[in-house]
């Protein structure tokens, strides 16, 4: 495959995108969380998904990961039906994750461990992440000496340094402080645009979404369907300015008012 | 300077006494002497009940006489050999229950069929009282060592299985999603995410198992022994001594204290990650 040279966008030559999902429904007994969800991440491509919680945005991104079981549909990742967990899917979870035994430097390590290589490059490649998401001279820091925000860099530091060809992000700054959040947003654009992979990321902050993301999707309220995929026409690097942008305010009514119209009844 | 008057604490106000708070902390001076004080003011009680001939020595001796009770008991050898033998069978019990209810409890606590299959049970035999197996462990085997071995086990086994399972149950589910994400195999998610997880509510468990076991060496030494701390007390019953039955409830007090604190301290040199905050 060559197409992983292709840099940014659809990959050139691919048939298939990176992440395939067509006619997905999930059911939790008599419940319909998911129905009917058809969609595609390109190679390289940053998407989000916003909407109102319990529309199954969370689902769809613990389907995808492999944590949770479809009721009927195909999830393709690679041209290859997903059949539970798997390294090529890195995983930022909402809550802290971090295991609280192990320093900053070895909750990076603990997902190197397995790697065929020698304990000093691991050592490095920890290091070389945790210096990615800022958080040079925290190495040797406890989960619990460290604030929330830079627990999630930890985690994003984590996902990042075993190289999964995407990225699956729930909510990850969702219990974050505003201020706090908005730096996140900044790094998360800085980490991206440096190291550029496949990611989908789930969120109810609507300016999240559309500042880092080349594409938003937004979902209804349950059962949870694809309403509309918007490209966000914002030159990259974004910066966090660009929430003054005209196109920007733009997309952020149409996005917002379609968050909250109620379902079509069918 | 000039606003160290607004940040002056509310201590140094003149004539206002500090409210005391609900949980406040005090130092470790105060806390140490608290403690320690209200020892003297029990021991003060017992020393003012005994020596002043209100109570008569029949019945409660006084701690003179408990202490010359300890000097003839490390004297004459029946102390140390009654300490040694009580501290192999509580190592030995408590060490086989352990060994056995670390596995059970974690088979409990992660996975639902052996849940289903074990823990109605071992719940149901929990509640059964220990000291009414104590004749039948005799009939069993006998009144050595193995008999309180026996006795130790059932009262503590079946209560390290439900606190072992509980402490794996409390594992964040989260932990384990990750352990999958990150291309773990089962095994590999219990033992590098599970177990290490668990671990100091276990060593807790096994801390609070081990202060029973010394009940229930104590209950299977009473009833048919020939050695042992609890022997000594049924030795002291029969002739009388009751000082010799003070001395040796204090030596259990201060053995469970010791081992409690032992295992306390260790968990927490081992745990330390557990005690660190921002």
């Amino acid at each position: 495959m060559t197409s992983d040279l292709a840099g940014n966008g659809t990959a050139a030559g691919s048939t298939e995108a990176k992440v395939t999902i067509r006619g997905l429904t999930k059911s939790f007994g008599p419940v319909l969380a998911l129905t009917d969800i058809d969609l595609d991440l390109h190679e390289n491509e940053f998407v989000s998904v916003v909407g109102t919680s319990g529309c199954g945005k969370s689902t769809l991104l613990s389907i995808i990961a492999g944590l949770t079981e479809r009721t009927e549909g195909s999830v393709r990742v690679d041209g290859a039906e997903v059949t539970g967990p798997g390294r090529d899917r890195g995983v930022v979870f909402q809550g802290s994750t971090l295991l609280p035994w192990l320093s900053a430097l070895d909750n990076v390590k603990f997902a190197l461990q397995d790697e065929p290589i020698a304990a000093a490059e691991r050592t490095a490649i920890a290091r070389e992440h945790l210096s990615l998401v800022g958080l040079d001279g925290f190495e040797d820091s406890y989960p619990a000496q460290l604030s929330g925000g830079m627990q999630q860099r930890v985690a994003l530091a984590r996902s990042l340094s075993y190289r999964p060809g995407i990225l699956l992000m729930d909510e990850p700054f969702g219990a974050l402080d505003a201020l706090t959040r908005r730096e996140m947003q900044a790094l998360l654009i800085r980490v991206w645009e440096k190291h550029r992979l496949t990611v989908m990321m789930i969120t109810h902050d609507i300016e999240e979404a559309i500042i880092t993301s080349d594409r938003v999707i937004v979902m209804s309220r349950r059962p949870g369907t694809i309403r509309a995929e918007l490209p966000v026409p914002l030159e990259r690097p974004r910066r966090p300015e660009m929430n003054a942008d005209p196109v920007f305010r733009d997309l952020f009514s149409t996005v917002l008012g379609m968050v909250h119209e109620p379902a079509p009844i069918p | 300077m000039a606003n160290s008057v607004l940040v002056a604490s509310p201590q140094s106000l003149p004539g206002s006494r500090r409210r005391r708070r609900v949980g406040e902390k005090i130092s470790r001076r105060t806390y140490a002497i608290s403690s320690i004080g209200t020892f003297v003011v029990l021991f003060a009680l017992w020393a003012l009940v005994t020596l002043s001939g209100f109570v008569s020595p029949l019945f409660l001796p006084s701690p003179v006489a408990v202490a010359e009770r300890l000097v003839t008991q490390i004297q004459n050898g029946q102390l140390a050999s009654d300490a040694a033998t009580s501290v192999y069978r509580i190592g030995a019990g408590f060490l086989l229950a352990t060994v056995a209810a670390i596995p059970i409890g974690i088979g409990i606590g992660t996975s639902r069929r052996i849940e289903a299959a074990l823990e109605p049970l071992v719940d149901f035999v929990r509640y059964m009282p220990v000291v009414a197996f104590v004749p039948l462990t005799i009939l069993w085997v006998g009144i050595g060592d193995g008999q309180k071995f026996l006795i130790i086990f059932l009262g503590t086994f079946f209560q390290q299985v439900l606190l072992i399972a509980d402490a794996v149950r409390q594992v964040p589910r989260p932990l384990i999603d990750l352990g999958e994400t990150l291309g773990l195999s089962n095994a590999q998610i219990l033992r590098r995410i599970v177990l290490r997880s668990a671990a100091p509510r276990i060593w807790d468990a096994l801390r609070i198992t081990l202060g029973w076991a010394w009940t229930w060496l104590v209950v299977a030494e009473l009833v048919a022994a020939t050695s042992g701390l609890g022997y000594r007390i049924t030795l002291g019953q029969r002739y009388f001594q009751t000082d010799t039955i003070i001395l040796y409830v204090i030596i259990l007090g201060i053995f469970g204290l010791i081992t409690d604190q032992v295992m306390r301290f260790i968990g927490r040199r081992v745990f330390r990650y557990e005690r660190i905050s921002r």
